[in-house]
């Protein structure tokens, strides 16, 4: 489907380690890590989204989260929020 | 009656007077004063008076320290909540997600491409600072250090061959050998062995007295420590034959090398020499003198040799240990081996062949095998050699022979230098060799006796360990086989690659330890570097220089510098990085010949070189900082280079 279509893309591009499609209570549905460690970024970083929002919205309530980026020493984690679903990819920059 | 007249001079009568003030009380007496007092009789004592009062609880502050007891939680086990399949499948096709990833991705992309474009976060200035070190050229790249030089023993003798010892800091082995001239090279029947040579062992913290003295029974052209257990050394003689040592027993005085020997057991040793061919039988008389400290290093005779039919017939000009993750036998498989020992050998010599040794394990009572049973009949070892390879001497056999023909089977390579690509070892402070249960190998002689060996047949056939070798022969050229598809046919088989770059005899081939397939070649007067795989011709190398190269070493710890030593006694210093039509430093170490160099880490400070000459003396040099720590990102630098000289030679 175009959703497959869509993630195949992303995954492609050069450097992505994983992708992860997360819900809105943040239990994954769609990944290509394995179990584990797919459960443990879900649920750390829709905890995180949902801190980094609330930040967002409490210093100004008509602004809202649209991307997050963790830049790490090994690799960046990039979160793209919405209203019920979580993208997740983490890329290894160009080094 | 009295009569008072007073009178005053006219002149003061009506005279103007003019009045102050005067304070009273600065003139004493000029008043008097009435002061108050209290007169008691009209006091009156307040007998009653009215009063309110108001009370107040008393405060005090006190406290106790009281133990709360609650509920806290120690730990928690939990999974995490996941959606079954079809719930997954369910959402998936959803129209949500697909808005959802609409939406997204186009945010998602930027970020990515941003990434891939640059990396935002790199801090170029840090990494420019990282060039500089201590600022300046050093004035002297190698430090002298130590040297040694025996003479008793050393005397008129060059070193062949220098060894660190793997695990101990600061014990470093070297053999000599006769000097010999060109003619007396080439007949070597006829020299006889005036003096015991031997291998000695010196300790940085001694320079005097040699630490350990291996006796060999001709004299050694190499050795090497066995890489999983340094009491194991094994040396190839300069009549062919391998020679093995075991010095556990003096494991313990090398490692306290700091305390010059008191009090320890001393073995004197009195011999017989007898000519070449016969068995050397030797007189043992121990001289039991315990507590008497004598300066003569305890000396360990050799715990076997290969039998003298099946050695080479020309001195063993190099020895490796395998790396004891694979073992061959002659079935033409390589083995994984699980006991984890270096049991295995590989010796080459100019009379054309390498031979590939094995050192089975000291036979199980359980199991006798027949060709065991004819050791009984050698004569008894001297008492106090350990018994590990008892079972060995003189009738140790190589395992597989590979006789090096050219294409058109007249020609031989007579090879002096090997190296094999899956040579890198990983030391480990000693341990007993146990004797296990390792792979007996049926010799050509007894084809019945197939050994139940149990363990042989569920060892991993190891498909993908590469069996390709180098050889630098004795004329001058570098020949690139492989051993494996030697074995298939008996009959010699071409040699897939051949090289004459080289005028003289190669004296050293030794792969980088940075690169597994750049392998430095030094013979006469020039060098060259080749890369496994490349045919046509060596990447990179030197012209013909004024005197000859004797030996040359890859440096440790930089990828792109290597040590050429030379027959004036001087060291070529190379750096890759710097220059490639000359050297970038050389320095005078000794007089006479440099026969050996070795490097050596012995702590992160602390890098030595090992450098040996032709009169017998070793010299220790410390190499600077500037040549030990690789500058930034040296090994991809180098690997760059030796990329682009592939591309220029096609």
């Amino acid at each position: 489907a175009e959703v497959e279509e869509t993630l195949k893309r992303i995954q492609a591009h050069k450097g992505v380690i994983a992708t992860i499609v997360v819900n809105a209570e943040g239990i994954p549905i769609r990944t290509t890590l394995d179990n584990s460690t797919t459960v443990q970024y879900a649920g750390l970083l829709h905890q995180l989204t949902a801190k980094a929002r609330s930040t967002v919205r409490d210093i100004d309530p008509q602004n809202d989260l649209t991307f997050l980026r963790i830049r790490s020493k090994k690799h960046e984690i990039m979160v793209a929020p919405d209203k019920e679903y979580l993208l997740i990819v983490i890329q290894n920059p160009c080094e | 009656q009295i009569k008072y007249m007073i009178s005053r001079v006219r002149r003061k009568f009506g005279a103007p007077i003019i009045f102050t003030d005067k304070n009273a009380s600065h003139v004493k007496d000029s008043y008097i004063e009435c002061t108050s007092y209290q007169d008691k009789t009209f006091s009156i004592k307040m007998l009653e008076k009215d009063m309110g009062i108001q009370m107040v609880p008393k405060v005090r502050e006190a406290s106790t320290q009281t133990k709360w007891t609650y509920p806290k939680n120690a730990a928690t086990q939990y999974f995490p909540r996941q959606l079954s399949n079809e719930e997954k499948e369910e959402s998936l096709s959803s129209e949500k997600l697909k808005e959802f990833l609409t939406s997204v991705h186009f945010r998602m992309e930027i970020a990515l491409q941003q990434n891939e474009i640059m990396n935002a976060f790199f801090d170029d200035w840090k990494a420019l600072g990282d060039e500089s070190r201590s600022g300046g050229k050093p004035d002297v790249y190698l430090k002298a250090y130590q040297s040694f030089t025996d003479l008793r023993y050393l005397k008129d003798r060059t070193i062949s061959c220098v060894c660190w010892h793997p695990t101990i800091y600061g014990i470093i082995a070297v053999s000599a050998r006769k000097q010999l001239s060109y003619e007396e090279q080439v007949n070597l029947s006829d020299k006889s062995l005036l003096q015991q040579s031997v291998i000695l062992f010196w300790s940085f913290f001694d320079p005097i007295h040699p630490q350990l003295m291996l006796e060999c029974p001709e004299d050694i052209y190499c050795f090497q420590f066995s890489p999983r257990d340094p009491n194991i050394i094994a040396g190839g003689c300069t009549n062919g034959q391998v020679v093995l040592w075991d010095i556990s027993q003096h494991e313990e005085k090398l490692q306290n090398a700091k305390t010059v020997a008191d009090g320890t057991k001393i073995t004197a040793v009195n011999m017989v020499n007898a000519s070449i061919l016969n068995i050397l039988q030797y007189i043992y008389m121990s001289v039991g003198k315990n507590g008497e400290s004598s300066t003569e290093p305890p000396l360990v005779r050799y715990g076997a040799v290969s039998s003298i039919q099946y050695s080479h017939k020309k001195p063993v000009t190099d020895i490796h240990w395998l790396p004891d993750y694979f073992e061959d036998n002659q079935m033409d498989a390589t083995f994984e081996n699980r006991a984890e020992i270096c049991v295995q050998l590989v010796t080459c010599s100019p009379g054309c062949s390498i031979l590939f040794w094995d050192i089975p394990a000291t036979k199980l009572p359980e199991q006798p095998s027949p060709e065991k049973v004819r050791e009984e009949e050698i004569s008894s070892m001297p008492p106090d050699v350990p018994a590990t390879f008892k079972h060995l001497d003189l009738c140790w056999k190589p395992l597989i022979k590979i006789n090096l023909h050219g294409s058109d089977t007249n020609t031989e390579y007579g090879p002096v230098r090997i190296s094999l690509r899956e040579l890198h070892y990983h030391y480990k402070t000693s341990e007993k060799v146990q004797s296990l249960n390792t792979l007996e190998v049926p010799t050509k002689e007894s084809p019945y006796t197939e050994m139940s060996t149990p363990s042989s047949k569920y060892l991993k056939v190891l498909e993908n360990i590469s069996t390709d070798f180098f050889v630098g022969t004795e004329d001058g050229e570098i020949v690139y086989s492989d051993w494996k598809m030697e074995i298939d046919s008996d009959s010699a088989k071409p040699v897939t690659q051949k090289y004459t770059i080289h005028t003289e005899t190669i004296n050293t081939l030794q792969r980088s330890p940075f690169f597994k397939d750049i392998i430095l070649s030094v013979g006469g007067r020039n060098f060259a570097i080749w890369k496994e795989g490349v045919t046509n011709g060596p990447i990179l190398q030197s012209s013909c220089s004024a005197g000859k190269y004797t030996v040359g070493q890859w440096s440790l710890t930089r990828p792109g510098v290597f040590f050429i030593g030379r027959d004036d006694g001087n060291i070529d210093v190379w750096d890759l990085l710097k220059k490639t039509y000359e050297p970038s430093h050389f320095q005078n170490i000794s007089e006479s010949v440099i026969t050996f160099i070795s490097p050596w880490i012995a702590s992160s400070k602390q890098h030595f070189l090992a450098v040996s000459n032709d009169l017998g003396v070793l010299h220790i040099l410390e190499i600077c900082p500037a040549l030990s720590h690789p500058s930034k990102n040296e090994h991809d630098n180098v690997l760059d280079y030796f990329e682009r000289e592939v591309k220029y030679l096609k």
